[in-house]
């Protein structure tokens, strides 16, 4: 009995990782040959993006994913780790109570809903107070830095709370504030968890979609400021995909190589940081 | 000057009385050792002369107690913190380098200047017996050295911020016993410098290190005097039953 649940649960186990390489193998195969065809580096390096002419070049929307997970991350690390900071260390047991779970319920939201807020309330906001269209690098990086939120906090809280409370004792019986104890003792001692958490939760960013859909404005050009439109890799595969055929489906797929990618090495970064000690 | 007084001090955790009514004078450059069965108060007799019993919350305190001549409670804590220096039951060196467990008290109190960090660095290391033996391997994790090594550590974490009192909550207990007669040697030599009080389980060990005992039993003081006449001709009878092994 014990063996046939122990097998049923193998079998369960090597499914998810199966999925996992089919859908690799499925985008690989759909999207080398396009890269191959073209040059990678053409691919990777161009700038002009024009299907019907037989022109895929992804690097604008390479940079466009770049920006705008580097702007959520500008935004996003400093507000979580103070947060997870505040609610590890300083917050009273009722506040935990009431804030811990609101954040967690950020996570919760459908994105569309993210987006829709984007759209309606924040892009005007830029647009009238600070210029360009207002769909923009800069919209698009606050509404998924509230995304990556939830992440960030939750992973640094359990890292700050991971840290044996004898560090702190030590520290304060030094004569240490309790902010001098946090920012010399503790964020050392939990470095390695909190930077996973940021890690994860740049791997959030630069795969959601519909949000991003609706509040880049999706141009398709090299952007010059944080006011401009972009388009990212993961809109450019959703945006196309309903009607592209051919050679420009290939290199819709081929997007999804580069994507591929990004996510594996920054999930990879993610287990090294996690695993490292100290 | 006494190092440590207090007069009427009680201290209670909630509904709790935990420390009651003790009255006690500890004396400078000596070892004070405190006694008593688990559960009897030595440890929050002593945690209360740095104020550690303050993170808990519920905590009351009441009773007059000065250190060095200047109230527990008439300065601030921090301050209060490092002159009176604490040592914990387990070694607890932070997750960083030798270097920086031994400048973290400087640095929070004030020191910035490298070359007077690097002098606070190799004189505390030496009063500890671990600058040989370390002067290379400053910028190695703490945690990689021996239990021994890092409890003395946390010696000289204490002496870099040149506090006048050592309080010292049970120090040598995860120790093997080699390494716990190396640090008894440590704080015969400190006593020249610091005063200090040792919370211990192990009466063999007050006996041996202590000039002064006190005997404790529920929250309460017994017996306070000369370490050799409480071993020898305890003038309480709860005493005597204790150190002669009736219970404990």
């Amino acid at each position: 009995m014990d063996k046939l649940v122990s097998r049923l649960l193998l079998l369960a186990a090597c499914s998810s990782a199966a999925i996992l390489a089919l859908i690799a193998l499925f985008i690989f195969k759909e999207g080398v040959p396009i890269m191959a065809r073209s040059g990678l580096g053409a691919f990777l390096l161009g700038r002009d993006w024009s299907p019907l002419q037989g022109q895929f070049g992804i690097l604008p929307f390479i940079i466009g994913s770049l920006c705008i997970t580097l702007g959520a991350l500008l935004i996003g690390v400093p507000l979580g780790v103070a947060c997870a900071v505040y609610l590890a260390e300083f917050s009273s047991p009722r506040w935990v109570n009431i804030l811990k779970p609101a954040i967690e319920l950020l996570a919760g939201i459908p994105s569309v809903v993210y987006g829709f807020l984007g759209v309606m309330w924040l892009a005007p906001l830029i647009r009238i107070r600070l210029g360009g269209p207002g769909l923009s690098i800069l919209a698009a990086s606050c509404v998924l830095a509230i995304m990556t939120l939830p992440t960030i906090v939750s992973i640094s809280i359990d890292a700050l709370q991971a840290v044996p409370k004898s560090y702190k004792q030590g520290s304060l019986a030094l004569g240490a504030t309790e902010w001098q104890t946090v920012w010399r003792v503790l964020f050392p001692a939990a470095r390695a968890g909190i930077l996973a958490g940021v890690i994860l939760g740049m791997g959030r960013a630069i795969g959601e979609t519909m949000a991003v859909i609706m509040i880049s404005g999706n141009s398709t050009a090299i952007p010059h400021s944080a006011l401009d439109s972009v388009r990212t890799l993961t809109a450019n595969i959703a945006i196309e995909m309903g009607y592209a055929t051919g050679e420009h489906r290939q290199a819709l797929f081929a997007t999804g190589v580069i994507l591929f990618f990004f996510i594996m090495i920054l999930n990879g970064a993610a287990l090294r940081f996690a695993r490292r000690k100290f | 000057m006494e190092a440590i007084t207090a007069r009427g001090l009680n201290v209670y955790y909630g509904g709790f009385h935990a420390i009651k009514d003790v009255t006690v004078s500890v004396a400078p450059r000596r070892i004070t050792s405190l006694i008593g069965p688990s559960g009897c108060g030595k440890s929050t007799l002593l945690r209360t002369f740095n104020r550690m019993n303050d993170l808990i919350a519920g905590v009351r305190v009441t009773g007059d107690v000065e250190i060095f001549g200047r109230p527990l409670y008439g300065e601030d804590v921090h301050s209060l913190r490092r002159r009176v220096g604490m040592v914990f039951q387990r070694p607890n060196p932070f997750p960083l380098s030798v270097y920086d467990n031994v400048a973290h008290g400087p640095r929070v109190h004030g020191t910035t200047n490298g070359k007077e960090l690097d002098e606070i660095v190799a004189r505390s290391l030496s009063a500890v017996g671990l600058w040989e033996t370390l002067k290379d391997r400053l910028r190695e994790i703490a945690l990689s050295l021996s239990g021994e090594q890092q409890q003395r550590l946390c010696f000289a974490r204490l002496l870099a911020v040149q506090p006048e009192v050592l309080l010292m909550d049970e120090p040598c207990s995860a120790l093997d016993p080699i390494s716990t007669t190396r640090v008894e040697e440590l704080m015969q030599e400190l006593k020249k410098d610091y005063t200090i009080v040792i919370v211990t389980h192990n009466m063999q060990q007050a006996a041996r290190v202590s000039e002064d005992c006190g005997f404790m039993l529920l929250g309460e003081l017994v017996e306070f005097g000369r370490t050799d006449s409480i071993f020898t001709k305890p003038s309480d009878r709860r005493t005597e039953d204790y150190i002669t092994g009736r219970y404990g």
